[in-house]
């Protein structure tokens, strides 16, 4: 804990934008409820309202205020989107490691599993799968979770295997230490730097994968407000702006709306990573 | 002769590291006549090598010459401009690297690069160079000067290579070359070769050198005088045979000292023992092709056996096989009188107890991430089933032992100890176990000489007083005399000769043992040119025998 403060204190400054940008999502999307003014699938008003009280970014096609949805929208996506990101990190990182310290013929075959899985596109594959299954958030996270987690298996691997080669891990199997004390003792605490950073990185390719998947209309479904479903449903507007009032003009701006949202995010978290690939290199400056 | 080429006064050098500028060289005066060579020893970390490159008025990405002047045949260096320091630079001032593997260009042939400078520089064309390249490689004795250059780095030996880069060095026939430790990464009788190439040649263009090296047997046969560093001050200069003969500095005479320690002969043991390790006509290697062929070997209890031999020789091999990492492909293992399991897997925890090893390097022999406590820790939870406060107790009691201060170092990570503390924390892993038979493979060969024989020393105690057995790998004859009992010589992976230790240093030696000991430089400055004289004698006479 002391360690992370003394981290913190030297963060440069774009480290902290990130983690401010990443703090204020997080308690937008845990605040919900206290934080939107209006439901989040309710029709509270007329349709295509401007940007003035009491719907200060105005309203969609049926009348559901877009503030409130950009703020429950928060909650769905990076919600499904970090679980999504850690149980592909649960399964990439244990098989990885595992792969790397067993080796032989356990590694071959898993190595060529992934191979084949990742010879696909993953787009195309998850929205095959998806078809099959349906779109429940259940499937739509296992799909994106076993799809993202050869990226990890293969990173993790590669980076547990240039560990093992180390002295101290022939001192430890010398000393007859079991497979699961190398991997939790020995391996892991030096792999964790790169696999945070990797962490960042895959949320944010978890993100934006869960948004195409709702812009194409295989992701999380309506009612439930989602930032890349959002994008879909007010993209049209965009030919009905008018820039010659400000309240005509905000059609115009309606997509960008979540649109921004998922940048901004993917900014935020992209600064803290490099932050953190910064420091896991052991550059001092 | 006399007149001056380089002189640097009050030279200050500051590096920059967690965000302030520390000082590296912390005012060093420095003069240097035409055709002299100057010898620069210190341990690693005392500036050597950042001295030597102010020379050319270079410093090393971070740092910055803060203060002082350095004058190069009249021409300051520290305010020139770099257009005109990189006229200066591989035309008057040439530089050789300590490792010429990483320094070349593996892309290039060698006399691609050979040519770079002069043709560069407009002092030769680019055909003159070639020629001139193939009159240097002969004269610093590469075998087939016409060929040689037209091969890649990666197909010429490591010494050929050093020498390669020597000739590179004198292609614009600079005033002045600076070697930084180029004979270190080499073997003894590969160094023989470049020494007496490089010493050769330089007097030959009576060029001036500054010879930057920590061991000073090299800095004796090279040097017309030497020049002590002590963390980035100068400690004392003199001409090089006052400096070998008669030290005035306490920390001179302390590095000229540690070549002396021998360590006492062990007590004598009742005759009725049998070996603790037997070794039984074993032979092992990586795939088909075996590296070790035919190894018998007996190692007494209580007693020092150092395994010599040149890199490549199988020492390791042989190291991995003991421990059970590497299961020999014939041949039989026993200890203490029963067999020893090929595979280490195969062998109980009691009987894995008992060996263990130290390796040559520290750095990656300690998990960067765990705490000193844990390091110790780990084997007395493993082995002996110590924990909580018993353990404690314990590995405070080890890192005593090891002669660190356990309160201080208890919570400490391996990245805020020195290299010594480092082999020495390992030392102490290995200690917890409570082993009677300690494999040691070049325990001292990435250390200074000081901080070496700290360790030597250590061990030494360490056997008298816990009754360990020690096989102890190394390349250095010096660390053989200070702490063998027996010796065995190894060459591509066969035992050429073995036997005790003051056997083995007296003569007749079989052809190998009487090059590899004949090789090892010694403090007389003299010991170079007769060796190559008693060798040129003998080369010579053969023929009529």
């Amino acid at each position: 804990m002391h360690n992370l403060s003394h981290h913190l204190r030297d963060a440069p400054i774009s480290a902290w934008i990130g983690i401010i940008i990443v703090v204020f999502y997080a308690v937008l999307a845990i605040g919900a409820p206290l934080l939107a003014p209006f439901a989040e699938s309710a029709s509270v008003g007329k349709q295509y309202h401007p940007w003035t009280a009491p719907h200060y970014l105005g309203t969609d096609a049926l009348g559901r205020d877009v503030l409130s949805r950009l703020i429950y929208g928060a909650r769905n996506t990076v919600g499904i989107a970090l679980v999504t990101t850690a149980l592909a990190f649960l399964l990439g990182a244990t098989f990885g490691l595992l792969a790397a310290t067993i080796g032989g013929w356990f590694d071959a075959i898993i190595s060529r599993v992934v191979d084949v899985m990742m010879a696909i596109p993953p787009l195309i594959f998850a929205l095959l799968i998806l078809t099959i299954t349906g779109t429940s958030v259940i499937a739509l996270i296992l799909v994106i979770a076993v799809l993202d987690s050869t990226r990890v298996f293969r990173l993790s691997r590669a980076v547990a295997q240039g560990i093992l080669t180390m002295d101290y891990i022939e001192v430890a199997r010398m000393r007859g230490e079991g497979m699961f004390w190398l991997i939790r003792k020995e391996v892991l605490p030096n792999a964790a730097a790169p696999l945070i950073a990797e962490f960042g990185l895959r949320f944010c390719f978890v993100f934006l994968f869960i948004s195409a998947l709702s812009f194409l209309g295989l992701g999380i479904q309506p009612p439930t407000a989602d930032w890349g479903g959002m994008v879909r449903e007010s993209a049209k507007l965009i030919s009905f702006a008018n820039f010659a009032t400000f309240q005509t003009a905000t059609f115009g701006l309606a997509p960008l709306l979540p649109a921004g949202a998922i940048a901004l995010l993917t900014i935020g978290v992209n600064l803290i990573v490099d932050w953190v690939l910064h420091m896991s290199s052991g550059l001092k400056e | 002769m006399t007149d001056l080429l380089l002189e640097m006064k009050d030279i200050r050098i500051e590096g920059r590291s967690d965000r302030q500028w520390k000082p590296i060289i912390k005012g060093v005066d420095l003069t240097l006549n035409r055709g002299e060579i100057l010898g620069l020893i210190g341990e690693s970390g005392a500036g050597k090598s950042t001295l030597g490159l102010a020379a050319m008025g270079y410093t090393k990405g971070g740092c910055r010459i803060s203060g002082g002047s350095i004058r190069f045949d009249g021409q300051d260096l520290v305010g020139a401009s770099d257009e005109a320091l990189r006229r200066l630079r591989g035309a008057r001032v040439a530089y050789v690297a300590q490792s010429a593997a990483a320094a070349f260009n593996p892309a290039y042939k060698l006399i691609d690069q050979y040519c770079e400078a002069p043709v560069k520089h407009g002092v030769m064309s680019r055909d003159e160079a070639q020629s001139d390249a193939v009159e240097l490689y002969r004269k610093i004795r590469l075998p087939n000067p016409e060929g040689i250059g037209f091969r890649y780095p990666h197909q010429v030996s490591g010494g050929q290579l050093q020498r390669a880069m020597t000739a590179m060095a004198m292609a614009c026939r600079p005033d002045l070359i600076i070697f930084d430790e180029p004979t270190t990464a080499l073997d003894v009788t590969t160094q023989i070769e470049v020494l007496s190439a490089i010493r050769d040649i330089v007097r030959e263009y009576n060029t001036a050198a500054i010879y930057i090296t920590h061991d000073l047997a090299v800095v004796a046969q090279m040097a017309d005088k030497i020049k002590v560093l002590l963390r980035g001050e100068e400690v004392e200069e003199a001409p090089a045979r006052e400096m070998l003969s008669n030290p005035k500095q306490d920390y001179t005479k302390s590095l000229w000292a540690v070549r002396d320690f021998r360590r006492a002969p062990p007590a004598a043991r009742q005759a009725d023992e049998g070996p603790l390790l037997e070794i039984q006509n074993m032979s092992a290697g990586y795939g088909a092709v075996d590296i070790l062929k035919g190894i018998n070997l007996n190692i007494a209890r209580g007693s020092t056996v150092a395994i010599v031999g040149e890199s490549g020789s199988g020492k390791s091999t042989m190291a991995r096989v003991v421990m059970g990492l590497l299961p020999p492909s014939s041949g039989t293992l026993r200890y203490d009188g029963s067999p020893l399991p090929k595979s280490g897997k195969e062998r109980p925890r009691d009987l894995q107890r008992h060996i263990q090893m130290i390796h040559q390097m520290a750095d990656t022999a300690l998990n960067p991430k765990h705490r000193i406590k844990d390091v110790i820790g780990r084997p007395l939870e493993f082995f002996l089933g110590l924990k909580g406060r018993a353990k404690d107790a314990r590995i405070k009691e080890l890192l005593t032992l090891i002669e660190l201060d356990p309160d201080e170092f208890f919570y400490r990570i391996p990245s805020e100890l020195s290299g010594g503390q480092k082999q020495r924390v390992c030392i102490a892993r290995a200690l917890a176990a409570e082993p009677d038979f300690i494999i040691c493979d070049e325990v001292t060969s990435a250390l200074d000489q000081l901080v070496a024989e700290g360790i030597l020393r250590l061990l030494d105690r360490l056997q008298r007083e816990m009754d360990l057995t020690y096989m102890f790998i190394t390349h250095d004859i010096a660390t053989v005399r200070s702490i063998a009992d027996e010796v065995v010589v190894m060459q591509n992976g066969v035992i050429v000769e073995q036997g005790p230790k003051d056997a083995m240093f007296s003569p007749p030696h079989v052809p190998y043992t009487e090059l590899l000991l004949s090789s090892v430089p010694e403090m007389d400055p003299n010991w170079l040119t007769q060796l190559l004289k008693e060798r040129g004698d003998a080369a010579t006479q053969e023929p009529q025998q």
